[in-house]
């Protein structure tokens, strides 16, 4: 199954960190990835994108209208780069409002700052959102996800890498049951 | 194929570790660079891999500019070894002198410039095409259309250098350094040739008569290397037969091959990859005209396969008016000049650019002070400033001419000059410390020499910041985190005949502002005064240092919302709350530098101690 995906935030936020980790996920599970990302000034506070392809692809961008999940790191990214998705793709937004739409695109909010907040995890609220985003489009298994996050901070402190695991299935349940 | 058989090594590459995984693949024995985005991450690989790989006599530097390092490693291909450069493509003007002369010499060990380009701009202060830099030097040069791509032209590259003896150009875009794909590594192959430089001074001492010879070889080698197999167009899909034909080359081939696919128009349009733009190979050219009468080509930045066609008539592209000359060909664009190349129809749709998220400095960056302090002490000043973290000053009002690397000192100097009398306002330039050793020292030797009335203000924080923080010549550190002589920026700007010199931290407004105004006064009465604003970049800094130095701060209740802070400080840590008309921290975001204490005119922002008010 080919996916095509935008995950957009702040610079800082940790978009390319996901991007990476969930490329690297597909990889191991014997897919092919491309992957396009935002380097230099913008990478200072500025608005953030990266495009990640898994499958039979030869361009590393998405074309608007194409994109099968959106992932926003940040509320107003939704309105940015909501015209990258196709009519059937689906938008998760880090948002405290409860429902929202973007175009004619179906958008579902996941609290994740809230939830960050909650769990005292305020450098993890990429994770969060990533768990949510495969709750909603199946990319890849959280398994493959919770693996790759081993593999990535091995060097770290075990508490560090709970952690991470932590918010990536809190996000993932969160969304899985629907609130 | 959308799965990979198993079993394979494979990991996940950024354009830029392709690059640096081909370099030494291919028993490259010195890479040099000046980090610049979107170059920046290769020389950093090429490091990891000589570590990993325990390449032990393989060179890797950081040079102090790209002329610098462009004239490092070639000196050692001379000498007989494979060796590269790395620059973005404003690094390779910079380096644009030892490149022209060097493709009249020639090479002995394989040599590759890799200039990589920044259609957009996405982080550069042009969209120039550095295959024109090739035409002009006559110099051919490779257009990876991925990672994997770019990796393997780096071996293409050395081949196609040692035959011909020439310095050969790899020239990838953003799309291609800032891409990731899956790689299966190849094996890397250890190369202990010796130096040996054959002293030969016709040539590599060569006088202008010797020259002109030198010139005649080039043009006899171009030739040649337009006939090279190995670097020759590729027909994507030979069986189809048309009159029209689309040519490709770079990222846009890689754009091109889905749509083509997608838009079913594979199996009715002849679909040409250039591999070499320039060169542009003889017979190719040849055949194409014959057996095309309607051809689209689809290059970033300039028409330079258009423009070796050279028949307007026949040829659509960027010259002709086909194809934007300006900005990145996305994919969305080549959809749309496909489609109508063809008369099918597709579902293109262009976004509609909306204003972002602008960029700015971190919260806390010392920049901030640095440039909050120059207006307290200069509030009418001309502020010329130069390229790095610090261009943000702008958002501050504390930048207002940015030109390209080293300018903020000779900008200074052109004000001073042209300002020549008593409304001189004070003109006071702001640099980073590796832009000074990059470009800065030969403008503020002029500016000593003329006397210039101005203040520099030399922003140390000791690395490298906007481009992923790589040492400096002051960090006594080279890319292998390994000690070298560090060079002393007092002393040097001392050296550069400079008789005012201070230095100071930042972060201590109260003192630093002072200093400053006196400097300011100094420069205004008697020339040229340097003040070095010490302190380092968080982002290079260790969580424990940040956490040690951390000091809350408060807002008071007595805020009333004036917004002063968020206009003229602009820390993303400072949010305002509409609402309640006041000014609320956000906390995961600041870092405690307690800078924000000395800028509140209202002093409504307080150290937390001697604050009874609650956490904000
Ligand atoms: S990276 Fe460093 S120099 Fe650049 S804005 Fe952040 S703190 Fe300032
Ligand atoms: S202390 Fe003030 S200036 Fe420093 S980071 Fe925090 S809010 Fe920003």
């Amino acid at each position: 199954m080919n996916y095509q995906i935008i995950i957009s935030g702040a610079g800082g936020q940790g978009v390319l960190f996901i991007t990476r980790l969930l490329a690297e996920a597909c990889m191991n599970d014997n897919r092919h990835v491309l992957t396009s990302e935002t380097h230099g000034m913008a990478q200072r506070g500025g608005t953030v994108i990266s495009h990640l392809k898994v499958g039979d692809f030869k361009s590393p961008l998405i074309r608007p209208g194409s994109a099968d999940l959106f992932v926003a790191l940040k509320p107003e990214n939704l309105d940015l780069h909501y015209g990258f998705l196709k009519k059937s793709g689906m938008a998760i937004v880090n948002s405290s409002e409860g429902s929202l739409t973007a175009g004619t695109n179906r958008a579902k909010a996941l609290n994740a700052d809230f939830l960050a907040n909650q769990d005292n995890n305020p450098g993890s609220i990429n994770l969060y959102m990533l768990g949510g985003a495969i709750a909603l489009i199946p990319v890849c298994s959280i398994e493959k996800i919770k693996k790759q996050i081993e593999i990535r901070f091995v060097k770290k402190d075990k508490k560090i890498r709970a952690k991470a695991v932590m918010a990536l299935e809190r996000g993932f349940k969160t969304i899985v049951s629907g609130c | 194929m959308s799965r990979v058989a198993k079993g394979h090594d494979r990991s996940l590459m950024l354009g830029n570790e392709a690059l640096a995984r081909g370099l030494v693949e291919n028993g490259c024995r010195m890479a040099t660079s000046y980090p610049g985005t979107p170059a920046s991450e290769i020389l950093s690989s090429v490091a990891a891999w000589k570590k990993s790989e325990k390449l032990d006599r393989m060179h890797v530097q950081w040079a102090v500019n790209e002329k610098v390092a462009f004239e490092i490693a070639y000196t050692g291909s001379i000498a007989g070894l494979r060796t590269a450069v790395a620059m973005k493509q404003v690094g390779l003007n910079v380096a644009s002198d030892p490149f022209m002369s060097a493709a009249y010499l020639g090479v002995k060990g394989g040599f590759l410039v890799i200039s990589a380009d920044d259609p957009g701009p996405h982080s550069s202060q042009t969209e120039q095409d550095s295959r024109l830099y090739a035409m002009s030097a006559k110099v051919p040069v490779l257009d990876p259309d991925s990672p994997g791509q770019a990796r393997d032209m780096t071996g293409v590259g050395f081949r196609l250098s040692e035959e011909f003896e020439i310095p050969v150009m790899i020239r990838p875009t953003t799309r291609v350094c800032h891409a990731r794909q899956d790689i299966e590594k190849k094996k890397v192959q250890r190369n202990n040739v010796e130096a040996v430089f054959e002293k030969n001074p016709a040539r590599w001492a060569a006088t202008p008569k010797f020259r002109y010879k030198l010139h005649n070889q080039l043009e006899e080698k171009l030739k040649k290397i337009a006939l090279w197999k190995e670097t020759a167009p590729v027909c994507l899909n030979p069986s189809v037969q048309s009159k029209k034909a689309i040519i490709v080359s770079g990222v846009s081939a890689a754009h091109a091959k889905d749509i083509v696919r997608e838009l079913g128009v594979e199996g009715i349009i002849t679909l040409y990859q250039v591999i070499q733009p320039y060169p542009l190979h003889t017979q190719f050219i040849e055949m194409v005209l014959k057996k095309h009468d309607d051809i689209l080509v689809l290059e970033e930045t300039t028409g330079v396969i258009e423009m070796q066609l050279a028949r307007s008539d026949r040829v659509k592209g960027k010259n002709s008016g086909h194809v934007p000359e300006t900005g990145e060909l996305l994919p969305e664009i080549i959809e749309k000049i496909i489609a109508d190349f063809l008369s099918v129809k597709s579902g293109s749709k262009i976004l509609e650019t909306k204003p972002g998220r602008r960029p700015t400095l971190c919260a806390g960056c010392p920049h901030r002070a640095s440039f909050f302090a120059i207006k307290k002490a200069a509030p009418k000043g001309i502020y010329t400033s130069d390229i790095g973290c610090y261009t943000l000053g702008m958002n501050l009002k504390a930048v207002d001419t940015v030109l390209c690397m080293g300018a903020a000192i000779s900008q200074a100097a052109g004000f001073a000059h042209a300002y020549d009398d008593k409304k001189r306002p004070p003109i006071v330039a702001t640099m980073g410390d590796s832009t000074f050793f990059h470009a800065g020292i030969p403008a503020l030797i002029d500016a000593v020499v003329q006397n210039i009335p101005f203040l520099l203000v030399i922003l140390d924080n000791r690395t490298t910041a906007m481009t992923g923080n790589q040492p400096t010549p002051a960090s006594g550190k080279d890319v292998l985190g390994e000690p070298v002589t560090a060079i002393d920026i007092e002393k040097l700007v001392k050296g550069c005949g400079i008789k005012y010199c201070r230095t100071a931290n930042p972060m201590e407004t109260d003192k630093f502002i002072p200093l400053l105004k006196k400097a300011v006064k100094y420069s205004q009465n008697n020339g040229p005064a340097v003040v070095i604003s010490r302190s380092p970049c968080l982002l290079s800094l260790p969580n424990e240092e940040l956490r040690e130095n951390y000091k809350r701060v408060e807002i008071t209740d007595t805020c009333d919302g004036c917004g002063y802070c968020i206009s003229h400080f602009e820390c993303p840590a400072m949010v305002m709350d509409k609402e309640k008309e006041k000014v609320t921290l956000d906390r995961s975001l600041c870092t405690g530098c307690g800078v924000c204490v000395h800028v509140c005119p209202k002093k409504s922002i307080v150290p937390a101690e001697s604050s009874n008010v609650e956490g904000s």
